[in-house]
């Protein structure tokens, strides 16, 4: 690696997103894949809601429906809030934790293009037969039955890109437990960087349930097995246990990190200590603890008995308690503060009620008998569009303006970011609210259509046009993000000023090595405290010296093409249940698991030590020439 | 301390796994990944045990007409001491005795592969003798699924220990591979622990329960 | 401020949407005693909730208007507070409580409404007392077996007023879920195992009703999952079991009475529908034998193939293209029978009736 300063042609930056293992340059891969995923999806969003504008409308066919239907909640939650959530956990948390990048910064390569790979092989389904079309929990019976190959694309799709989930969740895991700066005590460390933990601990105990699940879904379809075949033996119930076992903690993936988001941003803008850091910390906890113990609430009608059901009700109430707790504190941060309405800030006073709603219609939901009613309507859609787009996209598009200037070095204009915000929560509440009542007054989710003189007609209406509202704030945040490119106004360390944590510390965006000193950490909102006590620098924890840093390598990509590869040979194999087995199946499921098996073993029989930058180059930096 | 200095038994350090950053990360980390497998291999197991004897009608063999306990116990002997033996060979590592530690794996991966092929003439048997194929019922599904996925472990780890001994036959021991071996040995005694849980729940409740 | 007005037309919203719906489809109109119950939680679960929002956005909006940064405090910085052991436990406490309080309703009614002992109930004569009606989901239909009467239906169900009917639930093919909104929740229709819940219907209500309630699928189980509508006739225990007496007085053939109808017998014969659908209440062939709905007292139907209105039109572009109407439906893609075999099929079809 050269320490000099190169000119960077197009085709080297490709090569050096290509091959990057640096976590900030992974974390731009995860925004932009992610964002394009989450357009993908929203386009998904608006068909739906244009068929449902009218009753027996054919904007598209019942199947067209069902597949769009499944296609749009499986590429928001797998494709689109779980890897942008991953950007902002790779851009922000080993700086946090005064780290240089995370501990198997390998491994975190490896993990995105597993996720692009897998996200593309599902994508290709439109194109090659059909999407799939089982809704995006797929149950078994149905999914069994689904003719053509698009549940085919769901299963493999998903398994590599989960793969790729687990490996992140591990890696944040072990970076945080290891590699935290002198005097980061855990107790010291921010809530972002907390929430990202414990979430990864999700990650790592609830995606093995998916990956078993969706193998013996896989292998039902795809080599003949019988597991959730009734007439040999097998049973359905099975699936519903292991996707919800896995799909209730999954929730809680995607709404933890956006809880650390606003935990974030409150305090920056209120300038004010996050209110019972302790007390956020245990809630945290234990919504992940409790977060395992409730799935079968999303079985109530399944027939597991009255005993089971009084139990799961009970245990989903529970979770309630720990969430009720952050929204006091988040409330009691802001008292007493000194409170700056910036386009973060109003995505977080946003979601303070919007995710309360979500949150309440929740425990509505856990009181079993009224769920007999409620589950599998628009009730539920409502509800769980509250809480992820009230959490989770809020805590996105927030987190988007707000660390925008750490991972770019440029800020999003102000201006339109209110009129974004402003669209985008009047389209929300218009869309969502009125589900409720369309739930409640028979209508079942999951329909292509509705039939007239039910009374649905006016509820669903009014909810699509809530929804072309959220299309239009959608496009004014990319023109933002457009602007704000050709722009380039570049900002300094602590744009928002009142930054309170590491990363304000440090050059927006960091050099490539994050510190030049490990810092040392006196204290929690670290930066705050240097900046209180007059310091315009964090104090280090180490004198100047040489900088390890890892290689990088085309490696993640290849392993990721195996898979890719493999997946169509699986999926065309002789034994298919569809019956469209070719004979080149198995010679390319062979292939393309030799070129991953391959590309795992060349990264294991060479020795890589990565690289040095030296001193003196750091000490060149400092006086203004350019390293890296 | 750099990962590729050469030492002596004498200045070698106790716990050459934890000594640089890298091994200390790979040491969780590995740790951290068996946990997941862990909840991977207890899935298949729930699985097993929902779907144990469940099949279309009484012309298919159940647990107890199948399994054959004596060459199950031959092949829990063979991976038990093979973990001892990958025992053995960490303590040599842990004292910078690499040829022994070498063989001691060589002895490993022999009895594993014993191990394996034990294995697969039980497997054929089962499809040749009952006709008990992957695609017979869903208790035939489960069982193969089960017991398959720890046999493709061992495979994994056979080959994962070849790979070290081939890679590091001209370079030797340094803290750079140190971790590595340990790590390998870690994932070893995992799977000998999962076949200890499918020898009771799988073999001896199949016979017995 | 935005936020507050908002929050007031929510309110209003509430109000005026609370009871709103179709009587004969909406949960807000409950109709018998599983349905008032399920309501009845929603109330207390609803002001219970209320509450809590309430005091959220009471703190919200002190929060957002006393403490603004105003002009000439930029440089401000306000006491950082650590937190308080106090307000913890308050807030820890109290929502604790609210939940105890709202969990004693939720057990009681989940040990309530999944009380199907007294299905298996039997009088000296070794009766069973109950009224249970096994329910068979299929792809798209649904099939409604009385064992105790010896009658098997489809795609109407006929139930009496004011008494527990008890159901047997299963799915033939893939999971789908019984729901009448009206009379109660829904339970799911496995195809590995057999689901038992009871609805009861009032009479009054049903009478508001128009004596006609819809049920829906509700569980995702193809291209026309929103086309598997079927709808329960509540009607006064004397005349179902005029109804009941007369489905099992059909155990031969409703002879047709017409000429064109009886070509229409013949349409229907030649053409093997026969093989499929029973036209007698008695069907004694065994489950996986009967693959498509009964067609006894077609003629009294309320809809064709349980979306479209009934009358003859419908029923002869039903017969002709299924798939139009239901992509997905199992009987096949399209007929090719002329005009004049389409009238007489409906003419016989249409005349199927047990009773007027």
């Amino acid at each position: 690696m050269s320490s000099v300063a190169v000119k960077k042609g197009l085709g080297a930056s490709v090569w050096e997103y290509l091959t990057t293992v640096d976590h900030k340059k992974i974390a731009h891969l995860y925004l932009g894949t992610g964002g394009f995923f989450f357009l993908l999806g929203g386009i998904e969003a608006l068909f739906i809601r244009i068929q449902l504008m009218k009753p027996n409308n054919n904007f598209v066919n019942e199947q067209l429906f069902n597949e769009i239907m499944t296609m749009h909640g499986t590429t928001m939650i797998f494709l689109a809030a779980m890897p942008i959530l991953f950007a902002f956990m790779n851009a922000v948390v080993p700086i946090q934790i005064g780290a240089r990048d995370v501990a198997f910064p390998f491994l975190n390569a490896l993990g995105f293009w597993l996720f692009f790979f897998g996200g593309m092989f599902l994508n290709l389904s439109w194109f090659l037969g059909g999407a799939p079309d089982a809704g995006w929990t797929s149950y078994a019976s149905l999914s069994l039955r689904s003719e053509g190959h698009g549940i085919d694309f769901y299963t493999l799709g998903l398994q590599i890109s989960g793969f790729g989930t687990l490996i992140s969740g591990i890696n944040f895991l072990a970076t945080i437990i290891n590699m935290r700066a002198p005097g980061m005590s855990f107790m010291r460390m921010p809530l972002f960087t907390w929430t990202t933990f414990i979430a990864s601990a999700l990650i790592l105990l609830a995606f093995p349930p998916l990956t078993i699940g969706v193998f013996l879904l896989m292998f039902d379809r795809l080599f003949g097995s019988n597991f959730f075949d009734v007439t040999m033996g097998g049973n359905t119930i099975i699936w519903e246990h292991f996707f919800w076992i896995f799909g209730h903690p999954e929730v809680y993936i995607l709404v933890l990190p956006a809880f650390g988001i606003f935990s974030e941003i409150i305090p920056t803008f209120s300038r004010k200590r996050l209110f019972g850091y302790s007390s956020m910390v245990f809630a945290t906890v234990l919504i992940g603890f409790l977060g395992f113990m409730v799935w079968a609430h999303h079985m109530f009608t399944t027939g597991l008995g009255n005993v089971a059901n009084a139990i799961f009700a009970i245990a989903t109430m529970a979770i309630a308690v720990p969430t009720g707790i952050k929204i006091f504190n988040w409330l009691l941060t802001m008292w007493g503060g000194s409170i700056k309405i910036t386009v973060p800030m109003l995505y977080a006073l946003g979601f303070i009620p919007s995710f309360v709603i979500g949150g309440v219609t929740g425990v509505m939901q856990a009181v079993a008998p009224l769920d007999y009613q409620l589950h599998d309507t628009y009730f539920i859609v409502a509800h769980f569009h509250y809480v992820i787009i009230g959490g989770v996209v809020f805590g996105i598009l927030a987190a988007t303006h707000f660390y925008w200037p750490k991972m770019f070095g440029t800020k999003l204009s102000e201006k339109m970011g209110y009129v974004t915000f402003t669209l985008f929560f009047i389209g929300f509440h218009c869309t969502f609210f009125i589900q409720h009542f369309l739930g409640l007054m028979g209508m079942p989710r999951r329909v292509a259509t509705f039939l007239p003189g039910q009374g649905l007609e006016l509820g669903n209406l009014i909810s699509s046009i809530g929804a072309m509202l959220m299309a239009v704030a959608v496009i004014i945040l990319l023109f933002n993000v457009v602007i704000t490119s050709i722009r380039n106004k570049k900002v300094g360390a602590d744009p928002w000023e009142d930054g309170r944590t590491m990363e304000w510390a440090i050059a927006s965006p960091p050099p490539f090595y994050n510190f030049k000193q490990t810092p040392l950490v006196r204290g929690l909102d670290t930066w705050w405290l240097e900046k209180m006590e007059g310091k315009k620098e964090l104090t280090p924890a180490e004198p100047l010296g040489d900088i390890h840093m890892p290689n990088n390598s085309i490696i993640p990509f290849f392993i990721s093409l195996g898979l890719f590869v493999a997946a169509f040979g699986a999926m065309y194999n002789p034994l298919n249940s569809v019956g469209d087995g070719k004979s080149w199946g198995l010679p390319v499921l062979i292939i393309g698991l030799g070129i991953t098996f391959g590309s795992m073993l060349i990264r294991s029989l060479r020795d890589d030590f990565g690289y040095h930058i030296h001193k003196e180059d750091l000490l060149e930096d400092d006086k203004g020439g350019k390293v890296g | 301390m750099n990962a590729e200095e050469r030492y002596t038994p004498l200045n070698w350090p106790d716990h050459p796994e934890t000594q640089t950053l890298e091994g200390k990360n790979k040491f969780l980390g590995f740790w951290l990944f068996l946990a997941g497998e862990t909840v991977l291999f207890a899935s298949l197991f729930a699985t097993y045990l929902a779907l144990k004897d469940s099949v279309p009608d009484s012309s298919h063999p159940l647990a107890k007409d199948l399994f054959n306990l004596p060459l199950v116990f031959a092949m829990t002997m063979i991976l038990l001491t093979s973990s001892i033996t990958s025992v053995y060979a960490i303590y040599h590592m842990r004292n910078y005795h690499f040829k022994k530690m070498q063989s001691w794996f060589v002895i490993t991966v022999l009895l594993g592969a014993g191990f394996l092929a034990l294995e697969i003439y039980e497997f054929t048997h089962y499809v040749h003798e009952y006709h008990f194929t992957f695609g017979s019922s869903a208790f035939s599904s489960a069982y193969y699924t089960l017991v398959g996925t720890h046999g493709a472990h061992v495979t994994f780890g056979l080959c994962w220990i070849i790979a070290l001994l081939v890679r590091n036959a001209k370079r030797g021991l340094n803290l750079y591979n140190a971790p590595k071996y340990y790590v390998a040995s870690l994932y070893w005694h995992f799977i000998d622990v999962v076949w200890v849980f499918i020898f009771t729940v799988v073999y001896l409740i199949g016979k017995v329960g | 401020m935005k936020f507050g007005r908002l929050s007031f037309l929510f309110l209003l919203l509430t109000l005026v949407l609370a009871g709103c719906g179709e009587p004969f489809l909406s949960t807000l109109k409950p109709a018998g005693e599983v349905a008032e119950t399920q309501l009845t939680l929603l109330f207390i679960s609803t002001s219970i909730m209320v509450l809590v929002i309430l005091v959220v956005v009471i703190i919200y909006l002190i929060v957002l208007f006393r403490f603004r940064r105003k002009k000439g405090e930029e440089n401000k910085i306000p006491k950082q507070v650590e937190g308080s052991h106090k307000l913890e436990i308050i807030w820890t406490v109290i929502p604790i409580l609210l939940l105890l309080s709202l969990s004693v309703p939720t057990i009681a009614a989940t040990f309530k409404l999944g009380d199907v002992k007294d299905m298996d109930k039997v009088d000296k004569d070794g009766n069973r007392e109950a009224l249970v009606v096994n329910v068979r989901a299929n792809l798209y239909w649904w099939e409604f077996e009385y064992p105790d009467l010896g009658i098997i239906t489809s795609q109407d169900l006929v139930v009496p007023t004011d008494e527990k009917v008890y159901f047997n639930l299963k799915a033939s093919d893939v999971k789908h879920s019984f729901w009448v909104p009206a009379a109660g929740g829904k339970m799911d229709t496995n195809t590995d195992n057999e689901n038992k819940f009871y609805l009861v219907f009032d009479k009054e209500k049903a009478d508001e009703a128009g004596n006609l309630f819809y049920g829906k699928c509700a569980e995702l189980c193809g291209p026309s999952h929103a086309y598997m509508d079927f709808k329960v006739k509540a009607v006064s225990r004397n005349e179902f079991n005029q109804w009941a007496t007369a489905m099992q007085k059909n155990k031969e053939e409703v002879q047709p009475t017409s000429d064109l109808a009886k070509q229409g017998q013949e349409v229907f014969q030649a053409n093997n529908c026969i093989a499929c659908h029973a036209v007698t209440a008695n069907d004694a062939r065994p489950e996986t034998a009967r693959t498509a709905p009964n067609l006894a007292d077609f003629g009294n139907r309320t809809r064709v193939a349980g979306i479209l209105e009934y009358n003859e039109e419908n029923l002869k572009a039903w017969i002709q293209n299924p798939e139009k109407f239901k992509p997905g439906n199992q009987m096949y893609k399209e007929a090719n029978l002329s005009e004049e075999e389409l009238d007489a099929l409906a003419e016989y079809l249409m005349g199927l009736k047990v009773q007027e």
